[in-house]
């Protein structure tokens, strides 16, 4: 027997968790130490293979990890101490479960003997994490750490991706055990997503594909989940069959923007194409989207003459919201080119050019229309201005929640996937700023964009430290006009333009607070002057916040109001007072 | 339905509830009870009836069998929902097999004297339950069967000194040779 001593897989628990981190080809970590994780900080120390971004606060170590993957499609993961450093970690990880997002999050606990005393900086944080992750696991013995980390690692990144934590107690950090490299028996027995769509479901979706008359292709996140070869085959199948396709918010990308076959964004502030097209097809043809109430609308009157098919990975996805009359079960990537295979060889283009007509009527009314002006800078403007500015650049964009987020994803064309990061399920204000962190750290070269909102950007402007620390040129893009934009568009549509609390008095100097950080402060108020100063942010090679002052009252159209069907959407030449009030009329309660 | 100013449609369909026994086959392992209510009370499931116990020790797997309600499609999620929990090996419909035995273990105490206590052995009789305990002025009775017997049971027993039940819930296992 050899002497244990000599035997490179005896190791610390401290010392397994970075030696995993390694063996999952992790090159950056996002954290925040504290008691907790102290043992693990010093093997983080003493090594090179993983480097270590400091954050201000957990939730942006959370945010930032993220934007890492959601750019790259590799896991990005965070490291936190016990008790606040957990709880803080909440509103990433739910934010990472609503839009499928591989996180893993390692996490201190107090010592094992603790656990239950309420001890110092304790809290039962797989308790509280056990709704927020996709699994979660407490480690009470160093010999089952090399293989939690590793199924950690496996679940987190197949099947529908998700969230995951693993709380290890410090003794457990301390104590030595056996380190063993990921194998296959590391993984719950009773977990195997199925990948490979049925067969005599893709012959009926295909048959259905084939005879449709008015058809449509929704696309949503899972296709940029699948990976690259689940794009090129989603851009084939619209080549192939002539469709038009619209996307969800998280789908934006998987179809290039510029591509004839694109109506735009879909659902509450979807094109009017894009819904008309999706309330009128007789076959639609739904990739790795989940039929969401932002999607859908009144779902009683939700593309009623369709038949629907419906590729998702998760079973639990279908008929959750809508029946639907085809569903596969499987990797969208996976089907999408089964698809392909039997609609190539057994079926011919559909012929679909009086359709196409009439999607060109309803484009033709213009849905994204707004007036410009001279003397002041309407948002949707300063976003177009934004995105010529950057067009064939290396770029990527995350957002924060609200009014710019939309209009980002209306004026801002994704030629690419994995270059649109932002908080589409959760709706976290405060994203944006932390994703562009992780973005940058994992793209150093890129342009990385974060569109904010005066009152979102607020929420984490703490890791613009974090940023001038590490040398992230990241440029913070913030539409301001004083107010939070979507509350105070809702009050006025809803509630008698009664503006509770949506008016955000005193805000910072944006230009001075960059400076007191370190980055670079712009300010913008005349439309004149946009071009130029946002040439010089894409110039400048460090953080820089841009205050763009922009129109404060626009609001945020074409827009179907609550209760609407996607064919009663309002859009922006009639959202007069008296044709607003009437399409919002209704009782007062309020869900 | 008129609708209210919301941020969110508001259904108005009511689909009749149907009640469904799932018998759902687990890891056994920390967390995983607290996994599957969790599910239940945060997605706003009902639980009617929950039994849990250990049933292979060498491999560790535990049996959940759960009585729940909704609506067909409601059913259908719960069932996706539960399927999809990383511990979770498998989930089967005992109802909608249609050929499944469910049966629940009561314990019932009946205090009384005179008349109420004949007229209670003699009721224990016809359902076939068994004294487990008795003493002067009270029984204890143990009752198995499917859970609308055990109810008429216990309606029984009210009038003549119903003092406490102690119900297992519902245990539910397929007919026929196949296991699941």
């Amino acid at each position: 027997m050899s002497d244990k001593s000599h035997d490179p897989n005896q190791m610390t628990g401290a010392a397994m968790i970075v030696r995993a981190l390694i063996d999952h080809g992790v090159t950056d970590i996002f954290g925040y130490p504290g008691g907790a994780v102290l043992p693990i900080y010093d093997e983080i120390f003493q090594q090179s293979e993983v480097q270590h971004i400091l954050v201000r606060h957990e939730q942006g170590a959370g945010h930032a990890a993220e934007g890492y993957a959601r750019s790259t499609g590799k896991p990005g993961v965070a490291l936190v101490t016990s008790g606040p450093g957990a709880t803080n970690m909440v509103t990433p990880l739910t934010d990472a479960l609503m839009d499928s997002i591989p996180l893993v999050c390692i996490s201190g606990q107090v010592p094992t003997h603790l656990i239950g005393n309420d001890a110092f900086q304790e809290c039962d944080t797989v308790g509280i994490t056990r709704p927020c992750t996709k699994h979660n696991w407490l480690v009470r013995d160093v010999n089952d750490l090399a293989k939690v980390l590793h199924e950690a690692f496996y679940v987190a990144t197949s099947g529908r991706p998700g969230p995951v934590l693993v709380d290890v107690p410090k003794d457990v950090q301390f104590a030595t055990g056996t380190y063993h490299p990921p194998r296959k028996s590391d993984v719950h027995r009773s977990y195997a997503p199925r990948v490979k769509g049925d067969a005599t479901q893709i012959r009926k979706a295909v048959a259905l594909l084939a005879n449709a008359k008015r058809p449509v292709i929704y696309s949503g996140g899972g296709v940029i989940n699948s990976g690259p070869e689940a794009t090129k085959l989603l851009r084939e199948l619209v080549e192939v069959t002539g469709f038009p396709i619209t996307s969800t918010l998280m789908g934006l990308g998987a179809y290039p923007a510029s591509g004839k076959n694109w109506l735009g964004m879909l659902g509450m502030h979807g094109t009017y194409e894009a819904n008309m097209t999706m309330h009128d097809c007789d076959v639609m043809l739904c990739v790795g989207a989940r039929f969401d109430d932002r999607i859908t609308g009144r779902v009683d009157a939700f593309s009623p003459g369709s038949k629907k098919i419906h590729i998702d990975i998760d079973p639990s996805s279908i008929n959750k919201n809508i029946r639907v009359d085809v569903p596969i079960i499987g990797d969208c990537g996976n089907i999408l080119g089964d698809i392909l295979q039997v609609f190539k060889a057994e079926a011919k283009k559909p012929d679909v050019k009086s359709w196409w007509q009439q999607i060109a009527q309803w484009r033709a009314r213009n849905s994204l229309y707004y007036k410009k002006s001279n003397d002041v800078i309407l948002p949707q403007h300063a976003i177009q201005s934004l995105f010529e500015a950057t067009r064939g650049k290396d770029t990527y964009i995350t957002t924060e929640v609200g009014q710019h987020q939309m209009w980002a994803a209306q004026f801002y064309g994704f030629e690419e996937p994995h270059r649109w990061m932002t908080s589409g399920g959760l709706g976290t204000m405060g994203y944006g700023l932390p994703a562009a962190v992780g973005v940058q750290v994992a793209h150093p070269d890129s342009l990385v964009i974060d569109i904010a909102g005066d009152a979102s950007v607020q929420m984490t402007m703490q890791e613009m430290s974090t940023a001038v620390q590490y040398e992230l040129p990241i440029k913070i893009f913030i539409l301001n006009n004083q107010y939070m934009g979507m509350v105070r568009q809702w009050q006025q549509l809803l509630h008698g333009n009664r503006l509770s609390h949506s008016y955000s008095e005193a805000l910072p100097d944006f230009v001075k607070l960059a400076e007191a950080y370190g980055a670079v402060g712009l300010q913008v108020h005349k439309p004149g002057d946009l071009d130029g100063a946002i040439q010089e942010m894409i110039s400048v090679k460090r953080p820089v916040l841009f205050d763009c002052r922009v129109a404060a009252l626009e609001n945020c159209f074409p827009m179907i109001p609550s209760g609407k069907a996607h064919n009663e959407m309002l859009l922006p030449e009639q959202a007069n007072d008296e044709a607003t009030a009437k399409a919002f009329a209704g009782g007062k309660a309020l869900v | 339905m008129n609708q209210p100013a919301s941020a969110y449609f508001i259904e108005d369909r009511h689909d009749p509830n149907e009640t469904h026994t799932l018998a759902v086959l687990v890891q056994n392992e920390p967390g995983v009870l607290a996994r599957v209510i969790g599910l239940f009370s945060g997605r706003g499931y009902n639980i009617e009836s929950l039994t849990v116990s250990e049933t292979e020790a060498q491999k560790h797997l535990s049996r959940i069998t759960i009585v729940t309600t909704g609506t067909p499609m409601v059913i259908a999620q719960i069932k996706n929902q539960l399927d999809r929990m990383i511990p979770v090996y498998q989930v089967v419909d005992m109802t909608q097999t249609k050929r499944s035995i469910e049966r629940e273990l009561a314990m019932v105490k009946v205090r009384g004297q005179g008349e109420h206590r004949v007229e209670a052995l003699r009721l224990a009789d016809a359902f076939r339950a068994r004294v487990i305990d008795a003493t002067t002025e009270s029984f204890v009775f143990e009752i198995t069967g499917n859970t609308d017997k055990i109810n008429q049971y216990i309606d029984l027993m009210r009038p003549l000194g119903l003092v406490e039940v102690s119900r297992t819930g519902v245990a539910a296992i397929g007919r026929g040779p196949e296991g699941m």
